[in-house]
């Protein structure tokens, strides 16, 4: 796997926790499982446009994080899960960035297109499963982020509303 | 100004139902978009409409005053039209307001079949001269031409006064020029062509590699076409911005065209000067993110040049290819 790329930033402080990979990977693991849930109930279009990619594994990883995103967006059985890097599990697709960047994606806010341009977004691996991906989300009406943080009531939206502020004064595409 | 009011149309891109539900919302006048199969010239995995989506985008954009224009913009195989004619009658049956051929062919059967439904011309059929679009005209009743992105101002204005129908221009976006509507070379490598699969360099076929020091390529069937520094901006994967070694140039150079993207703002008054009728925003393949923040400045600028006001377009140059922008062919011939 390439290493990380284009990540001069330092690790911002609060990624900085010093809790093993290992305890944070699986204390995100209820919480991710959940939030792909609701995706996958919410709109079992974005299956349709995966097509015979539902079956791929993904591995979404920020540079600043010790841990990636394992995604396999399976309608029968959706994946979401965090995965140490140290101990990425086989894959088709990897795609890595900016964690701020990869939350802008997903609040539609910011162009993939325009990202890989500018090199701030790298993707390996298998190709037309990451252009499936990136359009089948595409075709969500609303941001998934904002769904997301609704999940976890007041409490999502005003983290959500935090790394929003946040992100536009570190990163903008 | 008050004869600006008819033209500067603003045509927008949708590769998703939510994306035309964008487009319309930032205020395109119209919108083009494609089915999920070989007939239009975006035919990549995950993007474009079912029949059942293309009606209910057609609905909604009537209900908000847009139209709804279907790409039909590939060249048919021998003995494989039936699904050109299949997705005409589905775009008639979803209520399209006009369908975008390029195929001779094509173009004919709907002229007899669908005499209703309004022909545009794209820009695939790569038709130049006044002579040409009036061929179309004459035989086919097509209402509009999109104009390859082959022809200065000056050009424009003269075809502008010999042809009988509109004239739509690119104005962001790709700038592929390649004879639009005849090039093979995606088809030399992976056995795939834009102009019958409706797909350039299929994703299926590329491959990106990262080396540790930053630098990375990109490869197309399993051939590498170009090589990016660590800093060094990207573009698409497609052969014709491909940078290729040659025993003159042992350090690589773009052999066709660089990885840039066509930008038209500060043109666009000239261009309605002219009377071009309408106007092309390049980008099926991109996101809700990119239709919404090129769609609204454009509608803003487009309404401030008929209102008299210097549009402001500083911020669209992020999200060209390669973030790097030319007014092509329609400043000057010579635009390398």
């Amino acid at each position: 796997m390439p290493s990380s790329i284009n990540s001069p930033n330092p690790i911002p402080p609060w990624a900085r926790a010093k809790v093993p990979t290992a305890l944070l990977c699986r204390a995100l693991g209820p919480i991710l499982g959940r939030i792909v849930q609701k995706v996958s109930r919410q709109h079992p279009e974005v299956f349709d446009r995966l097509g015979p990619h539902q079956k791929s594994n993904f591995i979404i990883s920020p540079n600043e994080f010790p841990f990636a995103l394992h995604l396999r967006p399976d309608s029968a059985q959706p994946i979401l899960r965090a995965v140490a890097k140290t101990d990425i599990p086989p894959h088709n697709a990897l795609i890595e960035g900016r964690f701020f960047l990869l939350l802008q994606l997903v609040d539609e806010n910011a162009d993939g297109d325009a990202a890989f341009f500018s090199r701030d977004l790298y993707i390996s691996g298998d190709t037309e499963a990451v252009v499936s991906l990136r359009n089948a989300l595409d075709d969500v009406d609303g941001s998934i982020a904002a769904e997301t943080a609704d999940l976890f009531g007041p409490l999502g939206r005003t983290l959500l509303s935090i790394l929003r502020k946040k992100g536009v004064r570190e990163w903008a595409v | 100004m008050g004869s600006m009011k008819n033209i500067g149309e603003l045509v927008c891109p949708a590769g998703t139902p939510a994306a035309l539900r964008t487009a319309v919302d930032a205020g395109a006048d119209a919108v083009y978009c494609g089915f999920r199969n070989a007939t239009n010239a975006r035919n990549f995995p995950g993007l474009n409409f079912s029949p059942d989506e293309l009606k209910a985008a057609v609905f909604y954009a009537h209900e908000k005053g847009a139209k709804v224009l279907l790409a039909l913009n590939t060249y048919p195989a021998a003995g494989g039209v039936d699904l050109w004619r299949d997705a005409a009658a589905l775009g008639a049956n979803a209520g399209v307001d006009a369908l975008i051929v390029a195929d001779i062919g094509v173009a004919h059967y709907i002229a007899e079949k669908h005499p209703d439904i309004r022909l545009h011309l794209s820009v695939q059929a790569a038709a130049s001269s006044a002579e040409a679009i009036r061929y179309y005209c004459e035989h086919f009743g097509v209402k509009r031409v999109v104009l390859p992105r082959i022809l200065t101002i000056p050009e424009i204005r003269t075809i502008r006064k010999e042809i009988p129908c509109e004239i739509e221009t690119f104005i962001f976006g790709n700038h592929g020029l390649m004879v639009e509507g005849r090039c093979t070379l995606t088809n030399y490598l992976t056995g795939q062509s834009t102009n019958m699969d409706g797909v350039c360099s299929p994703a299926s076929q590329v491959t990106y590699q990262q080396e540790k020091d930053g630098r990375m390529s990109s490869c197309l069937g399993g051939f590498t076409i170009d090589w990016f520094e660590p800093n060094e901006k990207a573009g698409y994967p497609t052969i014709c911005k491909g940078r290729y070694t040659a025993p003159h140039r042992p350090e690589g150079y773009y052999a066709f065209e660089e990885p840039i993207g066509l930008n038209l703002s500060n043109l666009l008054g000239d261009l309605m000067e002219v009377g071009v009728h309408a106007f092309k925003i390049e980008g099926r393949q991109r996101s809700k993110s990119y239709v919404r923040s090129v769609v609204e400045t454009f509608r803003q600028a487009v309404d401030d040049i008929r209102a008299g006001i210097p549009p402001d377009l500083e911020k669209l140059s992020v999200l060209t290819e390669g973030q790097k922008q030319t007014q092509g062919a329609f400043q000057t011939k010579k635009w390398r």
